[in-house]
């Protein structure tokens, strides 16, 4: 029983993480010679997974888990929100909008940390 | 037209692929997003064994995040499937347009499926942008350079973001997890290029919260399929309007 909990793990990560990932990296070899990056299909399936991953992000903030949880809801969300406001001040840098939400979660982190 | 970049070797282009990897702007968005996805791993229970087979064999931060976080709050399995595979679509045209490029140097049936494999935003871009000014025999060693590159640097800092969470003040610690979500952020908006990407990220990040928060039954999946439905719907409406 012992190593079946073990085990467990890096059986969800094949069959739920591997696996459905994989599929398009084959997809992609196998069937899609010539698709156009601008058809519908493409264009459709590219909304879904930015609609998809925002969503993910934006929970992770709201609900936030383990020591995230500790710094209220309200310096997450200004962190995340001026850091955002950086990115886009500062010639789209990815670098910066992390730097600028992060310095901003510490600062509030420091005063506000429950 | 330029003169083709040359190398001595295969293992030159193939070193030369893995300097180009450690000296480009996603070394740095690489080893911000993996310390990150390191301490979600740690506050989720995962081992750092498991984040790293993790990012060797889905080679993919956003399936990783979703996997790790809904595999660690317990969502049906159906739901962590779909979601994991509706994050990763965009590998599909990826894969489609880099294939030409480095088909001159494939030998065996490996060569494709490696290739393939190794195909994430990072090693995609950086691809496009150098594979063309290389002579094409040379085009497969340096990709693969570049991309063992930047799989190194994921591993390396899954790591050492596992570690610096379970050692770090609370503070701290919110930090590092934080890192997810503002790279996440940041990344994906430097990605849109149309109105409809811009509408599909700001309706997953009001429908994400808003369905948990109703605590609607694979909020996820709504919240693509609603979210990229109706960025599909608007930029279809847009342009029969004009």
């Amino acid at each position: 029983m012992m190593a079946s909990a073990e085990l467990w793990p890096y059986v969800a990560l094949i069959l739920l993480g591997f696996l459905p990932n994989e599929v398009w990296r084959f997809l992609g070899l196998w069937l899609a010679r010539g698709l156009d990056e601008d058809s519908q299909i493409v264009l459709i399936a590219r909304a879904v997974a930015t609609a998809l991953i925002t969503g993910v992000v934006a929970k992770l903030i709201v609900f936030a888990t383990g020591s995230l949880e500790t710094i209220p809801f309200s310096v997450r969300f200004a962190a995340a929100l001026g850091g955002f406001i950086a990115f886009l001040a500062i010639r789209r840098s990815v670098f910066a909008g992390v730097a600028a939400g992060e310095v901003l979660l510490l600062a509030g982190g420091f005063f506000f940390a429950r | 037209m330029a003169e083709l970049r040359d190398f001595p070797s295969k293992r030159a282009a193939f070193f030369a692929g893995m300097r180009a990897a450690w000296f480009s702007v996603f070394f740095l968005v690489l080893g911000g997003t993996y310390i990150g996805l390191g301490a979600l791993a740690h506050d989720f229970g995962f081992t750092a064994w498991w984040l790293a087979a993790s990012t060797m064999v889905i080679w993919a931060a956003p399936a990783q995040v979703i996997l790790i976080s809904t595999l660690g709050t317990g969502a049906a399995f159906l739901e962590i499937a779909i979601a994991v595979s509706l994050s990763a679509v965009r590998l599909f045209p990826m894969v489609v347009a880099l294939l030409p490029l480095v088909r001159p140097g494939m030998k065996t049936k490996g060569d494709y499926a490696l290739v393939t494999h190794f195909t994430s935003v990072s090693m995609w871009v950086e691809s496009l942008r150098l594979l063309p000014g290389i002579k094409p025999e040379f085009r497969l060693a340096f990709c693969y350079g570049l991309s063992v590159g930047y799989m190194s640097t994921a591993v390396v800092f899954g790591f050492v973001g596992f570690h610096l969470a379970a050692g770090l003040p609370p503070v701290l610690a919110a930090a590092l997890l934080f890192l997810t979500p503002m790279s996440f952020l940041t990344s994906t908006a430097r990605n849109c290029r149309e109105m409809i990407d811009i509408l599909a990220f700001t309706f997953g990040i009001v429908l994400g919260p808003l369905l948990a928060w109703y605590q609607v039954g694979l909020d996820l999946l709504w919240t693509g399929v609603i979210g990229g439905g109706l960025a599909y719907g608007v930029h279809r409406l847009r342009e029969a309007l004009t």
